[in-house]
């Protein structure tokens, strides 16, 4: 198997924003959004951290 | 007035489900979900199983490393911890021998770390179902 970086971080931001979802709320709706949030900081601090690296490159 | 008289629960008193949180635990450790499903929250067991199992395959499919236990390095050792989180995939993969490659290329590492997670996520997933037995969540 072989996968993309980017594809490697949706799969983990998404399995892994699931199971926040559920563990850290008690109702499905805060649930789904409560995931929805993780999945979209992880995306958003990824491209971020990513950016700074090329931006901090000798 | 007793506690259940009022409607309030403590942390004591036995959810209405009437499993044990320790069994619940223990269950839920050993098959992602398993937890959720005796406690009746079957969506949320399929979902945590589906999400679970599927990290812990991605990182075997990715050629990641699957941890073993006295290698005296205290990385490996916290990487066994992880990975130990995951059950009864873990005990699976031990046996039939799965990540055990040296790990050559990029996406190997993504997969040593798919793997820990998925043990850990595991973990969060059993103390979940835990509380949710026990009455300190509610639902």
């Amino acid at each position: 198997m072989n996968l993309s970086h980017f594809s490697a971080v949706l799969l983990f931001s998404l399995f892994t924003s699931i199971v926040f979802g559920i563990t850290q709320r008690a109702e499905p709706k805060k649930m789904v959004r409560f995931a929805a949030l993780c999945f979209a900081l992880f995306i958003v601090g990824t491209v971020a951290a990513s950016w700074a690296m090329w931006l901090i490159k000798p | 007035m007793p506690a259940e008289a009022n409607g309030k629960t403590g942390s004591s008193d036995a959810s209405s489900s009437g499993v044990s949180p320790a069994l619940a635990l223990v269950a839920g450790w050993l098959v992602p979900g398993a937890g959720h499903l005796l406690l009746g929250k079957w969506v949320r067991a399929l979902l945590l199983m589906v999400s679970i199992v599927g990290m812990f395959a991605i990182g075997i499919a990715l050629a990641g490393k699957v941890y073993t236990p006295n290698t005296g390095e205290p990385l490996d050792m916290l990487g066994f911890a992880g990975d130990l989180g995951a059950g009864l995939l873990y005990l699976l993969a031990r046996v039939l021998g799965w990540g055990q490659a040296p790990v050559l290329v990029v996406v190997a590492d993504y997969g040593t770390k798919f793997i820990v997670v998925a043990g850990l996520l595991n973990i969060v997933a059993a103390v979940d179902a835990h509380s949710l037995a026990s009455g300190r969540k509610q639902s």
